[in-house]
């Protein structure tokens, strides 16, 4: 996964380790210490750089694993670590300064007062921005941070503040801040019945699927429900992010990564997606008064995104 | 054990806000949380509107608190948080590290909202540095959580000056949003909204398609379907040291529930905790006990 990343193009690659530390705390993800460090010879043998995902929100019996994630990390010599808890920040900034801190999108910055804080606070070199602002707003946002912004480009959409969602543990008891799980499959089921195939979550009813219909993962916040007598995708419709189109403004914005989701994913898919995004990238930064967002780029991303269709979410205010 | 009141969380008309804290003042709440917290499109009042009422309650005697808004996007939003912040006399709830910043920089004493993450006593522990006196737990949290947290507090020193607020009554504000849900029921975008949140008190409910009332849209909040009501759980709150039970607004019977709370955390024997007939959605206590938060595990 990590090979296919760098060797299509990627810059920097996210990791996290094999427990509850990362926000994408599933089954046959991330990493031990003897795969992270083949890892991180891998990419910086190739001048690439590994990032390490330690997000989630420890609580009190957790404490010493997402220590020992912040010493490990640090002992990998990996080139930064992703981190939302203030905790985790404060330990990871007086035991290792030297030790880049980006804050992660789970960490809810939408504005320039909450970067200066994280900036005061911890020294952080970098944020990643949550998928609420509108162009306009990163590009406000952009002129006056303290610190290096990263936005997200393509994956799945979350329609809420990240690190501000708490519909899973809402259903289910586990939520992306408690456990770095989000509608986890344990409490999934699906079920065949007279009105249609049925998911549910804990017991919830999701979503309803006549035949022909495209099923979904049960996601909270993307099923059909019923609101004022109407049935519809009162919150999300399944769709990803792609903010292909939006790269010259976003590297005029002074924007210096995207980010792309990788993690969860089959090799083929971050193959082609870093493949992709190389590209543009590349063709962007040489002339981005001509640049236009290929077409056989976006065949190639809508190709492989959930519900088979994009948007350029909350980027495209008309969306919210 | 006292009893606070949460921030409107609807989008009322002004002279229904204005009787509602009318109301209250006679009530025996010792804290009161006031301001928009939800959506800066919601104007019965302006923020010095908010200060102003602030004043007029503090002069009846309750602790005032100005709240701040959760998600803080347009630059116009900001200037709203700042005001509240450099309001120079009143005690404020940031609801975002945007406004911890604010009034760090000022060096004054805040209180903490739920939506500020704090998951553990480390986390505490620094704000506290940056001027936090008073934390609301995050609703996700229980009852056990709660109680490893406020050990580790003690542990480390600084539990003396730390009151603790737990969300007890209502329904509980999950997830914020770019995009308003109210509006895209109205399939309107939300810079044209006509606000219509106005049209639902109480927020406007979700139901699965089996007629579970599972969410509670609120613009471009969502909340629980449930209402958190932790009344029958009141001693095991008191035991851990926690010093106030929130009771967030709803549109009808708020000072009946205020009253009912009172009662019971006040000593009186034989008090009914049983509120559904003052509700039209059921109530829920999972997360206190850490179970999913929709679960109902009390029998009152």
């Amino acid at each position: 996964m990590l090979k296919a990343a760098v060797d299509n193009g990627a810059d920097a690659v996210y990791i996290g380790f094999k427990d509850d530390t990362n926000a994408r705390h599933f089954a046959g993800l991330n990493f031990n210490d003897g795969s992270a460090q083949k890892a991180v010879r891998y990419a910086h043998d190739r001048g690439r750089k590994v990032f390490v995902a330690i997000n989630t929100y420890p609580q009190p019996g957790g404490w010493q694993r997402w220590q020992r994630a912040v010493d490990g990390a640090a002992d990998l010599d990996v080139d930064a670590l992703i981190i939302a808890d203030i905790g985790v920040l404060a330990y990871a900034a007086e035991r290792h300064p030297q030790l880049s801190r980006h804050l992660s999108v789970q960490g809810s910055a939408t504005n320039v007062e909450a970067l200066c804080f994280y900036k005061e606070q911890f020294d952080i070199q970098r944020a990643v921005i949550p998928r609420v602002l509108s162009l306009s707003q990163v590009q406000q946002l952009a002129q006056k941070a303290p610190v290096e912004l990263e936005v997200f480009g393509f994956g799945s959409l979350c329609v809420m503040v990240e690190g501000r969602c708490l519909l899973s543990s809402y259903a289910t008891g586990e939520s992306p801040n408690t456990c770095g799980a989000c509608s986890p499959a344990s409490a999934v089921r699906w079920e065949e019945t007279d009105r249609g195939l049925e998911s549910r979550l804990n017991g919830v009813l999701i979503d309803r699927y006549q035949e022909g219909d495209p099923a979904g993962y049960p996601v909270v916040c993307k099923g059909r429900f019923n609101v004022a007598g109407s049935t519809y995708h009162a919150i999300e419709e399944p769709t990803s992010l792609n903010t292909l189109e939006l790269l010259p403004q976003l590297q005029q914005a002074g924007i210096v990564a995207i980010k792309i989701e990788g993690r969860q994913r089959s090799v083929a898919y971050v193959g082609k997606v870093a493949g992709v995004w190389r590209d543009a990238i590349d063709i962007c930064a040489a002339d981005p008064g001509r640049y236009v967002a290929q077409g056989r780029w976006m065949e190639t991303l809508a190709g492989v995104s959930e519900g088979a269709q994009t948007t350029l979410g909350a980027y495209h205010r008309p969306w919210q | 054990m006292q009893l606070s009141l949460g921030p409107i969380l609807y989008f009322w008309p002004r002279e229904t806000i204005e009787q509602f804290y009318q109301e209250m003042v006679a009530s025996p709440l010792e804290v009161v949380y006031l301001g928009e917290t939800v959506c800066h499109k919601r104007r019965s009042f302006k923020t010095v509107e908010w200060i102003e009422l602030a004043r007029q309650l503090t002069a009846s005697g309750k602790q005032v608190v100005l709240s701040t808004l959760a998600l803080i996007e347009a630059g116009s939003e900001l200037g709203g948080v700042k005001r509240l912040c450099r309001n120079g006399e009143l005690l404020v709830e940031a609801n975002d590290m945007g406004a911890v910043q604010l009034l760090s920089e000022q060096k004054l004493p805040f209180v903490g909202g739920a939506t500020l993450n704090i998951y553990n006593a480390y986390t505490l522990k620094h704000l506290m540095g940056a001027g936090l006196r008073r934390w609301v737990m995050p609703v996700e949290l229980s009852r056990d959580v709660l109680a490893d947290i406020l050990a580790d507090a003690h542990k480390l020193g600084i539990d003396g000056e730390l009151e603790t607020e737990v969300f007890s009554f209502g329904h509980m504000p999950l997830a914020y949003s770019a995009r308003c849900f109210t509006a895209r029921h109205h399939n309107l975008a939300k810079d044209d909204c006509q606000l219509k949140c106005i049209d639902y008190p109480e927020g406007l409910p979700m139901y699965s398609q089996d007629g579970e009332e599972f969410l509670t849209l609120n613009g471009i909040q969502t909340q629980s379907g449930r209402i958190q009501h932790l009344l029958p759980h009141w001693r095991s709150l008191a035991d851990l040291g926690v010093d106030f039970m929130r009771i967030s607004p709803q549109p009808r019977h708020t000072r009946e529930i205020v009253q009912l709370y009172h009662r019971v955390i006040d000593g009186e024997e034989g008090v009914d905790t049983e509120v559904n007939g003052m509700l039209t959605s059921p109530v829920c206590d999972g997360y206190w006990l850490g179970k999913p938060g929709m679960e109902i595990i009390a029998r009152v």
